[in-house]
């Protein structure tokens, strides 16, 4: 079983080209910033948006592809879905909502009951089979949402924020929870998530989704050791700088210079850890070769470290100590020197 | 709600205010206690008994009811048509099928008989081909009563549509379920206490319509003469039967009206929108 999604859509100020692919059995999470187009993504999966360009195939069985005017309706395509808010049908009882998809493909009543009925049973909400949807609580309604979307047995499960209706309390506990029942799905699984803790707790892989892209795929820890885009830097906290390598310096488009430790040349990545950056007022001097003149543009306190943002020909994330910010006396405006050894600085390649 | 302050016993509203509202509320209940001041309680009952008041009531109810139901089932599709889909002109379409709302019955009753009349633009093949003559017979009444009503139908089931948040649809879909079946499981559902609110509006006032039939359809006692157009009629020969008439119709509406009020302002048990987290 595989997925395969080229996906080229275009939806208001959104210009969705991402591509990406699933394996048998995995859990993909899409994870980005929001407008980042995550959703769309899904959507587009589901048969809910119709793609303009690409191709997307479940089990090599094409089901959106504009060239040749392939576009199967959603009814007709092997897929759950688990919407942000669940949408529950309020005036259905739970068993109803469950079996819902069951009767819908013409189930006898009795056998779609009884199905439903295993499945609250699976994820432990049979005792609130009678009642209607809005006697749940946050996590519950998901896991119902969860039970309609599995009852029909689809081979590709696509979850769209499952966490974010949920107060930051309960999280916790649904999210172990829906780990539980995802890891008895043997179908494949593409979850929407903003939230690195989801995609680290639940997935197999990362697809990072960045205005439109997909701009990696890998593991997290692959993916946020080798940042390369500034949503995943952000998310790990470190400075990334895009440029060009020749005779061991990276110049950036804004023509700012970095020397480097690495003897590859062409675009690159270069990642700066906020600890190895030092912050000097000016004329201090140093010997380190890495020096660049900015403006603290905030000073962020984070217990005893602190986090200063340089603004300049390379903005910055510099992180200090409490004693060096006072001992230096520093203040937002100031315009002070950052430095950094080469040899602290993590380069690859675009 | 207004018991609340009630309980309080102050109301602070300017007196002109108050005064006005006053004279309203009487101009409204005038013309009742008058009709109740003037009925002739002793004989009511043989009134209301009588063969030509029966066979009037009977035929009110009888094309009221086929009225609402026609009303239901062009009026829920126009509704759908309307609220959903967007297509240029649809503010004229809409435009055009409530117009009868705001038109004089009367010339109402006029359009309907140069388009469906024996030598109107539909209604001389309906005549030629079917045989079928919807002027001066009790289809015509139906037709009359149906053309001012339904738009009361699809004005309350528009709104409510409106309302509706799309995306059950949508999960209605992914979980294999047809757009005829989404309709009929998801959505009649969830319109349904707008449907019975329009469907109780359009037969009051299919119930009361009077210009359109006596302009269309005539006034034949048993096939055409419905419970309005008795009373009119009545009032030249037997004021008193009119007034018993009168009063009948009157109760019918205002039951009506009570019975529809807490559909009308209260908000419905399960509004399909966000599910409380």
């Amino acid at each position: 079983m595989t997925l395969s999604a080229q996906i080229a859509l275009r939806l208001g100020t959104l210009d969705l080209q991402a591509d990406f692919g699933l394996q048998s059995g995995e859990l993909l999470a899409l994870l980005g910033p929001n407008g980042a187009g995550k959703s769309t993504v899904l959507r587009a999966l589901a048969g809910l948006i119709p793609i303009d360009g690409g191709r997307i195939a479940v089990d090599d069985v094409v089901v959106d592809e504009p060239a040749n005017g392939v576009f199967i309706e959603p009814e007709h395509r092997p897929i759950g879905f688990v919407f942000q808010d669940y949408l529950l049908f309020e005036h259905m009882t739970v068993l109803e909502n469950v079996a819902y998809g069951l009767r819908a493909r013409k189930t006898p009543k009795a056998d779609a009951r009884r199905t439903a009925h295993e499945w609250l049973e699976r994820v432990g909400l049979n005792d609130f089979a009678d009642q209607r949807p809005h006697a749940l609580s946050g996590g519950q309604a998901q896991r119902a949402a969860l039970a309609r979307s599995l009852a029909t047995n689809p081979r590709l499960l696509l979850l769209d924020e499952p966490l974010a209706a949920l107060d930051a309390g309960t999280r916790g506990s649904v999210r172990r929870d829906l780990r539980r029942h995802l890891d008895t799905f043997e179908g494949m699984r593409v979850l929407v998530t903003h939230d690195p803790v989801d995609a680290y707790a639940l997935a197999d892989r990362v697809a990072i989704l960045d205005a439109g892209r997909v701009v990696q795929v890998g593991t997290l820890a692959e993916v946020t050791a080798h940042p390369r885009s500034r949503y995943v830097a952000d998310l790990v906290g470190v400075n990334l700088v895009t440029g060009v390598v020749s005779d061991g310096v990276l110049t950036t488009d804004a023509g700012a210079r970095v020397v480097i430790a690495d003897a590859r040349s062409g675009s690159s990545f270069a990642v700066i850890r906020p600890q190895s950056i030092a912050i000097a007022r000016n004329g201090g001097g140093s010997s380190v070769r890495n020096t660049w003149t900015g403006t603290i543009a905030e000073i962020d306190r984070l217990g005893d470290r602190v986090r200063i943002a340089l603004d300049g020909q390379l903005p910055l994330i510099a992180e200090i100590t409490v004693d060096a910010l006072e001992a230096l006396q520093l203040r937002p405006g100031d315009e002070i020197q950052a430095s950094a050894k080469a040899t602290d600085i993590l380069v690859y390649p675009v | 709600m207004s018991r609340r302050h009630r309980r309080g016993g102050r109301v602070s509203l300017p007196i002109p205010v108050l005064a006005l509202a006053i004279v309203a509320v009487v101009f409204f209940a005038l013309p009742l206690v008058g009709l109740l001041w003037r009925a002739p309680w002793s004989s009511s009952w043989s009134y209301l008994t009588d063969d030509d008041s029966l066979t009037a009531l009977r035929l009110s109810m009888v094309c009221s009811l086929w009225a609402t139901a026609l009303s239901i089932v062009f009026g829920v599709p126009l509704a759908w048509l309307l609220a959903r889909v967007d297509f240029p002109g649809r503010a004229v379409v809409r435009a055009l099928c409530t117009l009868s709302m705001v038109l004089p019955p009367v010339v109402g009753g006029v359009a309907l008989f140069f388009a469906l009349g024996r030598r109107g633009i539909v209604g001389q093949y309906l005549d030629r081909w079917f045989d079928l003559r919807l002027p001066f017979t009790t289809a015509g009444v139906v037709v009359a009563q149906t053309f001012v009503a339904m738009p009361f139908l699809v004005i309350t089931v528009e709104a409510s549509l409106r309302q509706l948040d799309l995306r059950f649809d949508d999960a209605s879909r992914t979980l294999g379920a047809s757009r005829w079946y989404t309709f009929r499981r998801v959505t009649l559902p969830a319109i349904r206490p707008a449907l019975a609110a329009g469907a109780v509006l359009a037969w009051a006032r299919a119930l009361g319509e009077f210009g359109a039939t006596i302009t269309f359809a005539g006034n034949f006692p048993g096939t055409t003469q419905t419970m309005p157009l008795a009373v009119y009629l009545a009032l030249e020969t037997n004021p008193e039967q009119a007034i018993i008439l009168a009063l009948l119709l009157i109760a019918v509406s205002f039951a009506v009206l009570v019975g529809l009020r807490d559909r009308w302002f209260r908000r419905p048990d399960h509004p399909i929108a966000m599910p409380s987290p």
